[in-house]
């Protein structure tokens, strides 16, 4: 394995550093692992995700001015703790309440949950909404539920703007609801990302080969598939998502590389994705393309797909200045 | 004998000596049908729990286990540090001053039950729960037909480790190896896998 790190303990807290020192517009403490914005905004609801590292920008990088508050990263691909919750929970915190925007994982929703009993013991209110987009695990009694993937990002931009707006914790708590609702993703591997501490990929695929309905961990998908060409693999995935949630209308499209994909590469895919929508008359109102949820050095594409309203889209367009998402600032 | 304090503290810190020497077994299990870091993660936590039991002497095994709870807690991440954080103070809070072999069973009962609502998993989803459910089952009747607390260890540590072998045909219902579906067929719990370590480390320490 060769990785740019100094040993496999220090990715974290050498990367914490960098973060600091590239955005002087955030806080970043490194004892309890935080990393919030340097001021807060009196009377406003403080909005604060968090989860395993390895997924970079989320979560940290969507700290700042129109989105997130604060956000907790834990070890790689393992959420934070408690403790580093609340503090997080705490920089957030300026009179208004604090919402959780949570991933579905068990480790992550029992984690959040003893920090929201946490902070309720200082008396902050807190509200959790859970994520759960990921089509490609079957929502049933036989699952710990679908994955929180590429909608946490809409889900995190919206009630960040509406947070900068004013709205109480109720409406912003509605929005990242709504917004989790009426977002689908699905993900295609074409390689496994390598875990610093593990130091050798999560799973082996052979030169045909595609690991299908993967998530963001490098645990393997449901099943494997033949490698075939960007329109086909563009197109099992919006079927799948199709197949969940019939996609019309305005849509936001997020064509998402996994760490290790080539941008060229996924221009490629998204113009598929065009394509693909144009065909299911469906219109590609607002995109994001490139690296926003990361699987470390994982190679291949997530694709969410959300459905669009004019109260999501204006939010969706609210001024933002983080270090991952900047426009309208 | 009875678990005092010094055996309880003598406990995790065998578990956390299990875990670290199978450390890389555990992370495999976990690469199988999961994220991979099961093993790291907790001798972390165990570690933490050992130091935590170390801060302010404990006053009884009780308050032992409760601090090795906290440090759990603490220090794991994932859903394993909840969890058997959580296990710990249950069972910590039901021994408190106590130790002999019944009230042993009903701590290691609280632990089960602790989890069990925590996670919500039961026998059966290829979970933690499938070697601890029959640990206590084991360990009760052990002390029921009149063993002393080694041999009742000795026979939650065979259960737990009978339990284990059980998950291999077993389809995931809960925690990440669930998003794998028939796929998780095949493979040894990683949960299961640690908390027989756990199991063993009490019969180790209990030994005469």
């Amino acid at each position: 394995m060769k990785k740019l790190i100094n040993s496999p303990d220090a990715v974290i807290p050498d990367a914490l550093r960098g973060v600091a020192a590239a955005h002087p517009s955030l806080h970043v403490d490194l004892e309890n692992r935080v990393i919030s914005r340097a001021q807060r905004t009196p009377g406003k609801v403080g909005v604060v995700s968090g989860g395993g590292s390895g997924h970079e920008p989320l979560h940290g990088g969507y700290v700042g001015f129109g989105m997130l508050d604060a956000a907790a990263p834990g070890e790689v691909y393992t959420s934070p703790v408690p403790d580093q919750i609340l503090a997080a929970t705490q920089a957030a915190d300026a009179g208004a309440g604090v919402l959780h925007i949570v991933k579905n994982y068990t480790g992550d929703v029992l984690n959040f949950r003893m920090a929201a009993e946490l902070a309720e013991d200082e008396d902050i209110q807190v509200v959790s909404v859970v994520t759960d987009d990921d089509v490609a695990v079957e929502d049933s009694t036989f699952t710990a539920g679908r994955r929180g993937v590429g909608g946490t990002i809409v889900a995190e931009k919206v009630a960040g703007a509406a947070a900068e707006d004013g709205a109480d914790l109720e409406t912003v708590a509605r929005l990242a609801t709504e917004v989790n609702e009426r977002s689908r993703s699905f993900a295609i591997a074409l390689h496994a990302g390598t875990v610093p501490a593990a130091g050798k990929p999560g799973f082996n695929l052979a030169e045909n080969e595609v690991e299908i309905g993967v998530g963001i961990h490098g645990e393997p998908g449901r099943e494997r598939g033949e490698f075939a060409p960007v329109k086909e693999l563009v197109g099992y995935a919006l079927d799948a998502i199709h197949a969940d949630r019939p996609i019309s209308g305005d849509v936001l499209v997020i064509m998402n590389g996994q760490g290790g994909t080539p941008l060229i590469e996924l221009y490629g895919a998204f113009a598929e994705a065009v394509d693909w929508l144009d065909g299911h008359g469906a219109t590609v109102a607002r995109n994001l393309v490139g690296n926003y949820i990361t699987s470390l050095d994982q190679a291949g594409f997530s694709i969410t797909v959300t459905s669009l309203t004019d109260e999501l889209v204006r939010y969706w367009d609210a001024p933002v200045s983080t270090p991952a998402l900047r426009w309208g600032v | 004998m009875t678990l005092d304090t010094a055996t309880t503290i003598a406990w995790i810190t065998r578990a956390a000596e299990l875990v670290r020497a199978d450390e890389s077994r555990l992370t495999a299990l976990d690469a199988a049908i999961g994220d991979g870091d099961h093993g790291a993660n907790l001798a972390r936590g165990l570690a933490a729990a050992v130091t935590a039991m170390g801060e302010k002497e404990p006053e009884s095994p009780g308050k032992a286990l409760i601090a090795a709870g906290r440090g759990l807690v603490a220090k794991t991440g994932g859903a394993s540090g909840p969890l058997y954080g959580t296990g710990f103070r249950r069972a910590g809070k039901e021994l408190g001053d106590g130790g002999d072999v019944g009230q042993v069973g009903a701590a290691l009962e609280a632990m089960l039950r602790g989890i069990e609502e925590l996670g919500g998993a039961t026998q059966g989803d290829k979970t933690i729960i499938d070697a601890l459910a029959p640990a206590v089952v084991a360990f009760q009747e052990a002390a029921g037909n009149g063993s002393d607390l080694h041999a009742a260890a000795e026979a939650a540590a065979d259960a737990a480790d009978a339990g284990l072998a059980a998950t291999v045909p077993l389809q995931a219902r809960k925690g990440r190896a669930s998003y794998l579906g028939p796929r998780s067929v095949g493979h040894e719990d990683p949960g299961a896998a640690s908390t027989a370590l756990i199991l063993r480390a009490l019969a180790d320490v209990t030994a005469p």
